[in-house]
């Protein structure tokens, strides 16, 4: 489709990056034209059409829900009510299942994650030529640009920013409460004073610093295994979108072929965004559990 | 993977996200559904009491019903009780009254066989007399022979 002009590999590439503002190596603020670019601006850009997406995703499920928050009541549930309803029963039976401490936040925490990744994922099964050529053909028509450089990636979680900066946030409620419900030596005794133990004080001594790395390792793990599991599942699903897309171009025997290989595999990625929204705030939970008990 | 701000933009808005619903969508949210649960809860509640009041209720109805039978079963052995009672005493009224008018029967038909016989007797002394002073022609005095005539009339 769009990919007339470009071979197979600029087609993913293109498709694979995202559309970027930020500071020129030249010191001045602005769109990124291509990768390379991208790659020079390198920490000082933001990723316009991630942010755009996920805060877009974001207002839409807040504005939804908070819709049906300011009409509950009691009595009979209307449609949206119903719907909303149900899935903040869910939530609060998940985390009913496996929270067992008194915080608030964690149960609004858990829907929001619940919510916000599922939409950021649903994003997949949009076909992915759309909203880039949309883009392109937006970018072209109204400021000039060659659509070939108008970058625009739709899947937030896609983007291991948006993945690691949900896990990063996590991280650091999980810190907060740590710190907040065992104090700072509770905290750092569990980091240094386990799994190994003994009453000898020589060997103990010899014990922490064993500890403090097993203990370190395993603690940093939980953002970092927590965003790139979402983070892989979504950009491998929608890498295999992109390569299904471009059988299309092959010839009409590869096209039929191809929509129902899409068909497919997006039915299929229905049962995957689920999930991993899902892992996302069970995990989230687990986690927090974690940080108000010793364990 | 270019790590840049955007992570940082993601955690902000992230964090922005989780405090709109922890503020403003899931209190109102859960409370309604709490608060629905309660009345539901609470219909159940009044239905169950509802039919315990009105077993309760039946079990009283069915209590009243027999103590009712009971008394009335009583008033009628009662009542069955009293007329024969009744009928006894009027029989035996009917009897001493019959004994009484019997007996004033009885001491009437004396009287009057003690005063026919008296007047029998008078007749045939009388008669005694007159045929003795028949016989006699005036030999017996009335007035002399009146004590003997008497112990005669005694004698019959």
């Amino acid at each position: 489709m769009s990919s007339e002009a470009l071979t197979s590999a600029q087609y993913i590439k293109h498709h694979l990056t995202n559309w970027t503002f930020g500071r020129h190596t030249n010191g001045h603020w602005g769109f990124a034209g291509n990768a390379d670019e991208i790659k020079e601006m390198g920490f000082m850009s933001i990723n316009v059409d991630t942010m755009f997406w996920s805060i877009f995703l974001g207002v839409f499920f807040l504005w939804m829900f908070r819709k049906a928050a300011k009409k509950a009541e009691a009595g009979v549930p209307g449609k949206l009510q119903n719907f909303v309803e149900w899935i903040v029963e869910f939530i609060d039976t998940s985390v009913r299942g496996s929270f067992s401490a008194r915080n608030a936040i964690v149960a609004p925490l858990s829907l929001t994650i619940f919510v916000w990744v599922f939409l950021m994922n649903l994003m997949d099964l949009v076909p992915v030529d759309w909203l880039p050529l949309f883009a392109g053909w937006v970018g072209q028509t109204f400021f000039g640009i060659d659509p070939h450089h108008v970058y625009f990636r739709v899947v937030p979680s896609a983007d291991p920013n948006a993945t690691f900066g949900m896990a990063f946030s996590v991280f650091f409620l999980v810190l907060f409460y740590s710190i907040k419900i065992k104090g700072i030596g509770g905290f750092a005794g569990e980091l240094t004073l386990q799994p190994f133990q003994s009453k000898n004080k020589l060997v103990m001594a010899l014990f922490i610093p064993i500890n403090f790395l097993l203990e370190f390792v395993s603690l940093i793990a939980k953002p970092i295994s927590l965003s790139l599991r979402l983070y892989g599942n979504m950009y491998a699903g929608e890498m295999i979108f992109i390569l299904i897309a471009m059988m299309y171009s092959a010839n009409i025997g590869m096209g039929i072929f191809g929509g129902f290989l899409q068909l497919g595999w997006a039915i299929f990625h229905i049962l995957i965004i689920t999930l991993q929204a899902f892992i996302f705030m069970t995990l989230t939970i687990v986690y927090l559990e974690m940080a108000h008990h010793d364990h | 993977m270019n790590i840049n701000l955007t992570l940082i933009g993601q955690s902000i808005t992230f964090l922005v996200f989780v405090w709109f619903c922890m503020k403003f969508v899931w209190p109102p949210v859960m409370g309604a559904l709490r608060e629905r649960e309660k009345n539901i809860a609470d219909g159940l509640a009044a239905a169950e009491r509802g039919e315990h009041e009105q077993e309760l209720a039946e079990k009283r109805a069915a209590k009243k019903l027999h103590e009712a039978k009971q008394q009335a079963g009583e008033i009628i052995a009662l009542a069955q009780k009293r007329a024969g009672e009744i009928v006894d005493e009027a029989k035996m009224d009917a009897r001493t009254e019959g004994e009484r008018l019997v007996t004033a029967a009885r001491s009437e038909i004396d009287q009057e066989v003690n005063r026919a016989k008296e007047a029998l007797r008078k007749q045939v002394a009388g008669i005694a007399v007159a045929g003795a002073s028949k016989v006699l022609e005036r030999e017996i005095d009335e007035s002399t022979h009146g004590e003997i005539l008497d112990k005669l009339m005694a004698e019959i």
